[in-house]
């Protein structure tokens, strides 16, 4: 058992100095802060829902999905049927799945539990700085460990911090706009992802659409935005391509 | 609900949000998809950044904000200006986050 737990430890430590995890940890640094304050906000949800410091802990590190999350304290609250939940809790992360196919070409290579492990870890932001760093799919280089290192990164400073949020409960004023901070650390992203016109237009589509239709139930509202984005986004790309062609 | 039933509520909630994470990750063999969807959902992440971040800056409690005098919407101007300016992902957050903070305990918007 002790050598068992020995070579694992050698084994993360081995992990942890390899260049491309650092890389990875260290671009997640300055996005910490968003994390953090995110994080603080969700926990401060989650004590104030009064379902108690140990099920909110547990759900936290279990789920490790922030929106998710705070979407669906008010249906647990309220008493929802479970179904509801469980639909909210899809339609809040079906931006998940955009992310797993993207992530494929990277990954495929790997075991499943491998992947199943990866895909665990996955969130907005290590998805946005992984891309930011291999927009392109290129053999020969470490995506596992930079994805670790960002992605663990990340989880530690998510989970320090939401439960921190949890048993600091009430000590933590709303009118500080501590969430603020969050979002802005999620436009900074949305802005290393404007590339060309067409995500431009994506994202500009995208969000019109997801203030245009807030008042859809279960969150229903990024999936009309991505929806809508991927049909414009598709269309731009074939009217330039289309324009080049005329152009010749 | 009960203890019991969020106990349960959360187990499920984290298998869903799982297979969600691990959809195209599944599978051995690359799925058949169309190629406009192949192409289309390129943008998917993009719109779903913007998607989450809009309703934010914008709405309050549902509805779209009726003044200009909210101090989100100027922290959110700043923190995108110094995005250009410096391309730092921390400096934005910092940025946008003290013009909002300054607002609104300074002007109590």
């Amino acid at each position: 058992m002790r050598s068992r737990v020995a070579s694992i430890r050698a084994e993360v430590l081995a992990i942890a100095s390899r260049p491309m995890f650092r890389e990875g940890a260290g671009d997640a640094v300055p996005m910490a802060i968003g994390i953090a304050a995110w994080g603080l906000v969700a926990g401060v949800a989650m004590a104030k829902s009064g379902m108690g410091v140990p099920l909110a802990i547990f759900m936290s590190i279990l789920v490790y999905a922030g929106s998710a999350q705070i979407a669906s304290l008010p249906l647990i609250v309220a008493g929802a049927p479970k179904w509801v939940v469980l639909v909210t809790t899809l339609c809040v992360n079906l931006r998940f799945m955009a992310f797993s196919f993207h992530y494929r070409p990277y990954f495929a290579h790997l075991p499943r539990t491998r992947r199943l492990a990866l895909s665990y870890l996955m969130g907005d932001t290590n998805f946005a700085l992984f891309i930011r760093r291999f927009p392109e799919h290129v053999p020969g280089h470490e995506y596992e460990d930079y994805f670790l290192g960002c992605a663990l990164l990340t989880y530690g400073a998510w989970q320090l911090s939401i439960v921190t949020g949890i048993i600091a409960g009430h000590g933590i004023p709303a009118s500080w706009g501590l969430g603020f901070a969050g979002t802005m650390a999620l436009l900074a992203l949305t802005c290393t992802q404007l590339r060309n016109p067409s995500t431009w237009a994506a994202a500009v589509v995208a969000a019109c659409a997801a203030i245009a239709a807030y008042a859809l139930p279960l969150k229903l509202n990024i999936l009309v935005a991505i929806a809508a984005a991927v049909a414009v986004g598709f269309l731009t790309d074939h009217a330039r391509a289309a324009r080049a062609g005329a152009k010749p | 609900m009960s203890p019991l039933e969020i106990f349960f509520t959360a187990l499920g909630m984290a298998l869903v949000t799982l297979l969600c994470r691990a959809f195209f990750l599944i599978p051995n063999q690359d799925l058949p998809m169309p190629r406009w969807l192949r192409e289309g959902l390129r943008y998917a992440p993009i719109a779903a950044l913007a998607a989450v971040v809009a309703p934010e800056l914008v709405l309050t409690q549902g509805h779209l904000i009726d003044t200009w005098r909210d101090a989100r919407i100027f922290g959110a101007v700043a923190g995108l200006a110094f995005y250009v300016w410096r391309r730092s992902l921390f400096g934005t957050i910092v940025c946008g986050t003290s013009v909002m903070l300054a607002l609104r305990f300074g002007l109590g918007w």
